[in-house]
C-alpha cells in the first residue's frame, strides 16, 4: 500500500470579494476569510477514498505558510488525513514565495516521508500558477498525471485520465508519481463533527524551510497588480441596419 | 415572434396568447379570474387616451402594451396566478408615480403594484386589467449613513443589491431571504417579509426608519426621517409595512442596517424527531445565545427532493430531519469555542446525529442554498400548494402528518420547513398538476386545523390575493372591520391593489 503526501495551500475563499490593495502590490488579505484551495480539497478527497480503498496505508497533509495555515491543515486532518506537516513561512518571505519553493520542499518532505503518491491541486486560486506539480515531478525525477479527473489503481503503478484540451487523455505511470488534481476528480467531503473532534488530537509537525535545506529567495519579482479594465456598457439598438453600422463602425466586420 | 395585437383589441382570445406560448415555456398558469372564480369590479377601462396621457409623463419606452413584453408581469413566481393586465408603466420618480396615480384615481382605473414579482400569495400580480406599477426602475441608493447605519434608498432596489453595496461599509441589511436576487425592498416592506435572520434583527416594523409613499389620489406622504426616535405624533410609517401595496404605494425607504458581523458559522446537522429540533432549539438560545442568527429545520422530503431536483449535494447524509442553525458574532474564538461546547453537547446527548460546521464563506453559500433553494426545487416537479403559518412550537410539525394523512390517496408530496425559532413553518404540498378536488380537500381544511392552534394562517407570506377569505381564521370581525374603514378612507375608489388583502363586503 502507498503513502500517500498531500500539498494543500491556504488561499482567500473562494466566495469572498477579491480587492486589490491601492499600492498595487497585491490583493488585500488582512482579515479577510481564508480556506483551503478548492483544487488542494479534491487532492486531499482522493487521497483519503484511496485509504478507504485500501491503496493507500497514510494520508499526510503539508502545508507551507504562516501560522493560519493550520486551520487549513486542520480541516485536511478532519476530512480524513492522518497526520500533518506545517512549513512554517511567514512575513516578507512568504509574500515572495512562489511554486518552485513549494516544489523543492514537497520534493524535499516526500523524500524524507519516503512517500509513494504525491498529490496536490492542479493550481491554486490565487495565482493560477499550475506549476507546483509539474515541478515536483522534475525534481524528483518521477512521473506526473497532471489535470487528473480520473485514478485508478494498475498493476504496474497508476492509470490516470487527464482532462486535456482535446478530450480525455489516458496515461499509465509507475510508482512513485506525481498527480495534480483537477475538477472532475472527485467531489470532497464536508467535514464531519466526529471528525473535526478527532482532527484536533491528530499530530502536526511543525519545520521551516531551513531545516528541509530549501532556500526561500525569490526569482521572480511582482511588478505590480491591478484591476481588471471595467467592462464597457453596452448600448441598445433599435434595428438590425443600425446593428450592423456599428459593427463597421467598430471596425468587426 | 408573434404579430404585436393592436392596443384596441381588447377581449384577446385567450387560447392565441396562451397557444403561441406553450411551447416557450412549461404551460401558462390558467387566468387567476376563471380559476378561482372571481367577478370584475366596476373599474374603468383604460382607453387609448389614457396610454397616451402615460407616454407623456413617463417616455415612450416605459409605457409597455406589446402583449408578449406585458404578459411575464401578469404571472406571479410559484405560477399560480395569472392576471390579464394589457399596461405596465415604469415610473423613474416619485412624481411620476404621483401624477399616474393620481389619474387613475380620476379615472377610477385600478392599478397593481409591482416589485420583484416574488411574492407567494398572488399579491404582486394583476386580477383583471389592472394597470402593473413596476418598480425596477426606481432602483438608486440615495445615502448610507456608516455611523448609524442609515440607508436610504428608492423602494425599486433590489435586496441582494443593497446587501452587497452596504456590506463594503461594514454593515448588512436587517432583513435576508431566498428571494434576494430579484426582490424589491419596496415590496419586502409592503409584505412586511421575514425571512432567515429576524431571529436576530427582528421584524422591518423595527428596522424601517422611515419611507416615503404615494397615496391612492396621488398625494405624496414623506415620512421619510433617518431617525430612531421620533414620537411626533401617529406613526404612519406602519400603515404601509405589511398592507400589501393596498394603502399606498412605497416609494422611498430608510432602514437601519446592522453591522457585518466578523464571524459567522454555520452549522448543519441531521437530527431524528421534531421534538429533538425544540430540545436543540431551547439549547442554542441558551449556549449560543447572542450569536445566534438563524435557526431553521427541514424534513427529509424537502432536502431529499431539493437535492434531486437541483442536482445539488447534501453535505450530509440521509436524515429524518435536519436543522441549520447559524451564529453572526464579532469575536471568532469566542464564537467557535461556544459553537464546539453547543457541538460536543449536542453529539454526546444523540440530539445532534451528525452534521458538519463550517465558517467557509463559499461552504456556508452552498448549504444556505439547499435551503433557500426547496421552494424552487417544488416548482420543478408540479403544481405547488404553498403555506406559511404560526402554530405554537410544540404543534409545529403536527400540521405536515395531518395533510399526509389527507393526501394519502393522492399523488402529493408534502413538504415541511422553515423559522423554527420564529414558530413559522412553510408547508408546500406538490401535486402533479393542479385540480379543483385537490384544492377542496386542502382549503380551509389547513387553515381550520391552524384556527384550532390559534395560529396564523399566513405568518410571513401575506394575504395577497390567494387568501382574503381566511383571514377570519386569525383576525376577528372587529379587526376586519376596521382595517375597511382605513382603506376606505385612505383609498375611496379602492384602486389600489383590487381582489388584495381585505375580504369582499358586499357594498364596497
Amino acid at each position: 500500500m502507498s503513502r500517500v503526501l498531500v500539498g494543500v495551500k491556504r488561499v482567500i475563499d473562494y466566495a469572498v470579494k477579491i480587492r486589490v490593495k491601492p499600492d498595487k502590490t497585491g490583493v488585500v488579505t488582512d482579515g479577510v476569510k481564508h480556506s483551503m484551495n478548492p483544487f488542494d480539497e479534491i487532492a486531499v478527497e482522493e487521497a483519503v477514498r484511496m485509504k478507504e480503498k485500501k491503496l493507500a496505508s497514510e494520508v499526510i497533509a503539508v502545508s507551507c505558510g504562516p501560522a493560519q495555515a493550520q486551520e487549513t491543515l486542520r480541516t485536511a486532518l478532519a476530512m480524513g488525513a492522518d497526520r500533518a506537516i506545517h512549513v512554517e513561512v511567514a512575513g516578507a518571505e512568504y509574500e515572495t514565495m512562489q511554486p518552485l519553493h513549494v516544489a523543492k520542499i514537497l520534493a524535499k518532505l516526500s523524500q524524507d516521508e519516503k512517500a509513494d503518491i504525491v498529490i496536490v491541486g492542479k493550481q491554486a486560486i490565487d495565482d493560477d500558477s499550475n506549476q507546483t506539480a509539474q515541478m515536483i515531478a522534475a525534481l524528483l525525477d518521477w512521473p506526473q498525471g497532471t489535470f487528473a479527473s480520473k485514478v485508478e489503481k494498475s498493476d504496474a503503478g497508476l492509470t490516470i485520465t487527464r482532462e486535456i484540451d482535446g478530450g480525455l487523455e489516458v496515461i499509465k505511470t509507475k510508482l512513485p508519481a506525481v498527480i495534480s488534481a483537477d475538477l472532475r476528480l472527485n467531489e470532497p467531503r464536508y467535514a464531519t463533527l466526529p471528525n473535526i473532534m478527532k482532527a484536533k488530537k491528530k499530530p502536526m509537525k511543525k519545520v521551516s524551510a531551513k531545516d528541509l535545506g530549501v532556500d526561500l529567495s525569490p526569482r521572480i519579482k511582482v511588478v505590480s497588480v491591478v484591476d481588471p479594465p471595467v467592462r464597457q456598457a453596452g448600448s441598445v439598438v433599435p434595428d438590425v441596419d443600425t446593428l450592423v453600422a456599428k459593427l463597421k463602425e467598430g471596425g468587426h466586420v | 415572434m408573434i404579430k404585436p395585437l393592436s392596443l384596441f383589441i381588447f377581449n384577446l382570445s385567450k387560447s392565441n396568447i396562451a397557444a403561441q406560448f406553450k411551447f416557450a415555456s412549461s404551460a401558462l398558469p390558467q387566468f387567476s379570474s376563471e380559476k378561482y372564480g372571481v367577478k370584475r369590479k366596476s373599474f374603468g377601462v383604460i382607453q387609448p387616451t389614457d396610454i397616451d396621457y402615460f407616454k407623456t409623463i413617463l417616455s415612450e419606452e416605459r409605457v409597455v402594451t406589446d402583449e408578449s413584453d406585458v404578459l411575464p408581469f401578469n404571472i406571479d413566481w410559484i405560477k399560480n396566478c395569472r392576471g390579464q393586465s394589457k399596461v405596465v408603466l415604469k415610473p423613474k420618480t416619485t412624481e411620476e408615480v404621483s401624477k399616474i396615480l393620481s389619474y387613475c384615481n380620476s379615472k377610477r382605473l385600478a392599478v397593481c403594484p409591482q416589485g420583484g414579482n416574488t411574492g407567494l400569495v398572488g399579491g404582486s400580480v394583476p386580477v383583471f386589467d389592472e394597470i402593473v406599477l413596476n418598480f425596477n426602475l426606481m432602483n438608486n441608493i440615495i445615502s448610507l449613513d456608516e455611523i448609524s447605519g442609515a440607508l436610504v434608498c428608492e423602494s425599486g432596489c433590489v435586496l441582494e443589491n443593497l446587501d452587497n453595496y452596504v456590506r463594503d461599509h461594514n454593515l448588512i441589511m436587517p432583513l435576508d431571504l431566498g428571494a434576494k436576487g430579484s426582490c424589491h425592498i419596496g415590496g419586502n416592506i409592503s409584505t412586511n417579509a421575514g425571512g432567515l435572520r429576524l431571529l436576530r434583527y427582528g421584524n422591518l416594523h423595527g428596522s424601517v426608519l422611515g419611507l416615503e409613499a404615494v397615496k391612492a389620489d396621488g398625494t405624496i406622504l414623506d415620512c421619510l426621517r433617518t431617525l430612531k426616535k421620533d414620537n411626533t405624533g401617529y406613526h404612519l410609517k406602519h400603515l404601509f409595512i405589511g398592507s400589501e401595496g393596498t394603502l399606498g404605494v412605497v416609494t422611498k425607504v430608510a432602514i437601519h442596517c446592522p453591522a457585518l458581523p466578523k464571524a459567522v458559522s454555520l452549522g448543519f446537522f441531521g437530527v431524528k424527531n421534531f421534538e429533538n429540533i425544540l430540545e436543540l432549539y431551547k439549547r442554542a438560545k441558551s449556549s449560543l445565545g447572542e450569536i445566534l442568527s438563524a435557526f431553521e429545520m427541514a424534513d427529509n422530503e424537502s432536502i431529499s427532493s431539493t437535492v434531486k431536483n437541483l442536482k445539488l449535494s447534501n453535505p450530509i447524509s440521509d436524515y429524518p430531519f435536519y436543522v441549520l442553525v447559524e451564529t453572526h458574532g464579532s469575536d471568532e474564538v469566542h464564537d467557535s469555542e461556544k459553537l464546539s461546547r453547543f457541538l460536543s453537547e449536542g453529539m454526546d446527548s444523540g440530539l445532534i446525529l451528525d452534521g458538519t460546521v463550517t465558517s467557509e464563506p463559499a461552504k456556508m453559500k452552498n448549504i444556505w442554498n439547499i435551503r433557500e433553494s426547496i421552494a424552487g426545487a417544488g416548482l420543478l416537479e408540479g403544481y405547488t400548494f404553498k403555506y406559511d403559518v404560526s402554530i405554537p412550537l410544540r404543534n409545529y410539525y403536527e400540521l405536515v402528518e395531518l395533510l399526509r394523512k389527507r393526501l394519502r390517496d393522492h399523488t402529493a408530496k408534502v413538504y415541511g420547513y422553515g423559522h423554527v425559532g420564529d414558530g413559522n413553518i412553510h408547508i408546500n404540498v406538490i401535486v402533479p398538476e393542479y385540480t379543483k378536488q385537490l384544492y377542496s380537500i386542502l382549503e380551509p381544511y389547513i387553515f381550520e386545523e391552524v384556527a384550532k392552534f390559534r395560529g396564523s394562517i399566513s405568518a410571513e407570506h401575506g394575504v395577497g390575493f390567494r387568501k382574503p377569505q381566511f383571514i377570519h381564521y386569525s383576525k376577528d370581525e372587529s379587526a376586519l372591520q376596521l382595517m375597511r374603514d382605513m382603506k376606505k378612507s385612505m383609498d375611496p375608489n379602492g384602486i389600489l391593489n383590487p381582489y388584495k388583502v381585505l375580504p369582499d363586503v358586499p357594498n364596497i
